[in-house]
């Protein structure tokens, strides 16, 4: 029987309705509105913090919200207060480090928990044969009694989605399943992605690869901010209105604002990379940085942009090419190596990798400095002092004390601590991954402003933000990042909004 | 201002150890009045608290080292104790010359000495190896020297107690004629303060702290945490080896079964008593040594209350629920009256 307009419009599977979630300081997600049809695969995007992965742990019941509703099928209102209560309500999660157990059989793991039985004991000629009927419908064709490790990553997502699915998932989250698979193992991911959406089952899948995107899915939900920015159909979003949208910029009528830095003449070369590379993190890549320069490097979240300086810094091993520093090939193997040739690296990633949470202003800020002396010239402590109050002054830090503990400090506090540790080493490169994230708009500026300042004084920096007009303002050269790889650079007089965003989405 | 004014109080790193070391002697004080005299017999200090600063010694020792394991690899070194039975069994084994009694060295002292550091030093490495570029988890990683510890030590005393019957064996592990106060208490403190000097004017202690509290920014502000963690590993390795000489100096014998039995525990023990996260991080070497003193001195109430050997631990396991309870940050919130209750979500069912 054919479905009746009004049938098809009842496909409603999944509808999360103005739902608000606050973290100390940060409203993570502010009244945003997500629906899910059956049969249909659904891109959830958004750069880094743009709440993707909240809405997820929200509707998984990993985190409370705290207004909102989740209606399924447009029949009950549910909160799921765990991911089993979330399962049992037919939503189920694949993540990109598959949780099953690699050492016992791809069956084991089909059925964990809800072995069958005869006589209370596992019925295993049973259960192998359920398991190779349920992937069969999947056109999963491998052996069910051996170990589950002895597939690839692609092959136990695959089965982590089967397991969901037989345990009648109506919704299905892929997060970020795709960043760990070669080109064959995705086509074959996405032919299985097809299949189910044919048999009525929703799919949510969170990536931040455009292709893919463009390649398997319906509709396309884009957050930004914890923010809703829309629902669009695949068909009627270009890419590059979709990288605008991420940003939070409009593609078409964009003033263009010009950068102030002035050009120097002279160009002195301060390093170059050729052929830099480090497997699994980013593909070779040419670079050149000269001194004095700004230079930014841009590209979606997960293109490589933090990885490209992880490599020149030595943070990731690199496995090919060779860095040249002042004409000089240089051999570093480990950040120590980099900051004596004179360089310095804030990373991304403040909580996990830029503070030493317990220990106080003074020793964040005096950490790298001592660490470059090395273990037996301890700086006096006096010394210490001057140097923190000097940079407590300098970068006007809000702090109760030189010996109040990092974590005590706001977000943008901590970051200037670790900019005040790293301008300590007086380097010549100084590299500033996000320096500016969850940072209010006055420290920004702040940090802006003293950037183009070290720069003319001699100072080479790389900067990498996801605010495209901060990166307009601050770099003379841009170099743009897409799928690992560094696709192009712009150079200072083709920087603008437009340019920036069609190098980032690439071919159309 | 109140509950500020508790904060700063409960803040202060030193305070708690220090309550609970007042605590156990009062309670001493109350039980054994006589717990603090002291009398003097053949120029030799006697007496309770004599008694507990001297049989502390070793713990304190080997707390030194526990606390830097701790603070820089959030994990512990539980094959202390079995390295100082290793230690004390190749030491007796030199100076006994393979024989399982002597009256006679027949190695130079120093020998035997320098031997028994250099396996605390060697067995503190292998351990560190493991740990720190194995990266095992440090708990699996001792454990192989826990176990295989004693073993060894039977093999290299051929399952038998080796005595040293020599007067000058016994001085490091007793008293030195003349000196008012057993040897092991000056040891115990020279180790502290040589501790205490190198953190003072080195930077260990701060790349300690770094890496244990935070491993991946400590490889990038230029530290090398495999490096920090293996020096840490290894010198509590040295001092169990030192404890080791100690510990059979005590007995003039090497027994494999039960020098240092269980001190491994008491060192981990002490290093929580003293106020340090199990882990990792900010540490506190004085609080550890209190935490030893600590220790000791329950152990001394215990045997002084006439509480026999096998009730013992049943005792000291009531204590230390208490003591570490006090100190547990979930206790300081109850106090505080921190308000848990969250915001619960809204429900809204629909037809």
């Amino acid at each position: 029987m054919l479905l009746t307009p009004f049938e098809v419009i009842m496909d409603n599977l999944l509808k999360m309705r103005g739902i608000c979630k606050n973290f100390p300081g940060v409203k993570a997600l502010d009244n945003v509105d997500f629906s899910l049809n059956k049969g249909e695969i659904h891109a959830l995007m958004g750069e880094n913090g743009a709440g993707k992965s909240t809405l997820i742990k929200v509707l998984t019941g990993v985190e409370e919200f705290e207004t909102g509703q989740i209606i399924l099928e447009d029949k009950k209102s549910i909160i799921n207060k765990s991911p089993k209560e979330a399962q049992e309500n037919g939503i189920s999660t694949v993540y990109q480090e598959v949780n099953l157990c690699p050492n016992i059989s791809v069956a084991e793991n089909l059925f964990l928990d809800r072995e069958p039985r005869k006589f209370g004991l596992i019925d295993w000629q049973k259960m192998n044969r359920m398991s190779k009927e349920l992937l069969d419908k999947l056109d999963i064709k491998i052996d069910v009694t051996k170990p589950t490790e002895n597939y690839s990553i692609a092959i136990q997502q695959m089965i982590a989605i089967a397991r969901a699915v037989d345990m009648s998932a109506k919704v299905l989250i892929l997060d970020e399943p795709t960043s760990s698979l070669d080109d064959g193992e995705v086509e074959k991911l996405f032919v299985l992605m097809k299949k189910l959406k044919k048999e009525g089952i929703g799919i949510i899948f969170v990536t931040h690869f455009l292709e893919q995107v463009y390649a398997v899915c319906d509709k396309i939900t884009v957050l930004r901010n914890g923010a809703l920015v829309g629902e669009f159909e695949v068909d009627n979003l270009p890419r590059v209105q979709l990288v605008a949208k991420m940003m939070g910029k409009d593609f078409n009528d964009l003033e263009n604002i010009k950068g102030e830095s002035t050009k120097t003449d002279d160009k002195e070369v301060l390093l170059k990379a050729e052929s830099l590379g480090s497997t699994g993190n980013i593909k070779p890549f040419d670079l050149t940085l000269n001194k004095g320069e700004v230079i930014g490097i841009t590209g979606l979240l997960g293109s490589g942009r933090s990885e490209l300086v992880r490599a020149i810094y030595g943070a990731d091993k690199t496995d090919t090419g060779k860095t040249i520093f002042k004409s000089k090939e240089v051999k570093i193997n480990a950040p120590i190596d980099a900051m004596k040739l004179g360089m310095a690296y804030l990373p991304e990633n403040r909580k996990d990798e830029g503070i030493i949470a317990d220990l106080s202003v003074r020793e964040n800020i005096i950490i790298a400095m001592q660490a470059k002396q090395g273990i037996f010239k301890l700086i006096p402590r006096k010394k210490q002092e001057e140097f923190v109050d000097k940079y407590i002054e300098i970068l006007q830090i809000k702090t109760a004390g030189r010996e109040t503990p990092i974590k005590q400090l706001s977000g943008g506090n901590q970051q200037k601590v670790i900019l005040a540790r790293w301008l300590l080493t007086n380097p010549e490169l100084l590299i500033l991954d996000e320096p500016t994230r969850g940072i209010d708009v006055g420290t920004k500026t702040e940090i802006q402003k003293l950037v183009l300042k070290l720069a003319t004084e001699g100072m080479t920096v790389i900067f990498i933000s996801s605010e495209i007009e901060e990166m307009i303002r601050t770099c003379q050269r841009m170099v743009v990042m897409r799928d690992k790889k560094k696709v192009g650079e712009l150079e200072s007089d083709e920087i603008s909004q437009n340019n920036i965003m069609s190098a980032i989405a690439g071919g159309e | 201002m109140r509950a500020l004014k508790i904060k700063n109080i409960t803040s202060t790193r030193l305070f708690l150890p220090i309550v609970s070391l007042i605590l156990v002697l009062i309670i001493n004080m109350i039980k054994t009045p006589n717990f603090f005299n002291i009398t003097i017999q053949n120029g030799v200090f006697y007496g309770y608290i004599i008694d507990v600063i001297n049989r502390a010694s070793e713990l304190v020792i080997l707390a030194v080292g526990m606390t830097l394991v701790v603070a820089s690899s959030g994990g512990t070194d539980i094959s202390v104790g079995a390295v100082c039975a290793l230690a004390g069994a190749v030491a007796c084994f030199i100076l006994a010359g393979g024989e399982v009694s002597t009256d006679v060295y027949r190695a130079p002292y120093i020998a035997a000495f320098i031997a028994a550091i250099f396996v605390g030093l060697l067995c503190g490495s292998f351990n560190a190896f493991l740990v720190a570029k194995m990266n095992i988890q440090p708990m699996v990683a001792t454990l192989i020297l826990f176990t295989a510890g004693r073993g060894m030590a039977q093999l290299v005393t051929n399952g038998q107690i080796t005595y040293i019957r020599v007067e000058s064996f016994r001085m490091l592990g007793n008293s030195i004629h003349g000196i008012p106060l057993p040897t092991p208490v000056f040891v115990a403190l020279a180790v502290v303060l040589v501790t205490l000097i190198i953190l003072k004017k080195t930077a260990l202690g701060l790349y300690i702290e770094t890496v244990g509290i935070n491993n991946k920014a400590a490889r990038l502000v230029g530290l090398n945490p495999v490096y920090i963690q293996f020096i840490a590993y290894a010198f509590c390795g040295l001092l169990a080896g030192l404890a080791g000489m100690i510990v059979s100096s005590r007995v003039y014998s090497a027994d494999a079964n039960n020098a240092g039995l269980n001190i491994e525990l008491d060192a981990i023990l002490a290093v929580a008593l003293g106020g340090n996260s199990l882990s990792g991080g900010k540490f506190s070497l004085l609080g550890s040594v209190i935490g030893a003193y600590t220790i000791q001195a329950l152990t001394t109430t215990l045997y002084a209350m006439s509480v026999s050997a096998d009730q013992l631990p049943v005792y000291k396991a009531i204590v230390v629920v208490i003591i570490v309870s006090l100190q547990s940050k979930e206790f300081i919130k109850i106090i505080r009256g921190f308000n848990l209750n969250k915001k619960k979500a809204e429900v809204v069912y629909e037809k």
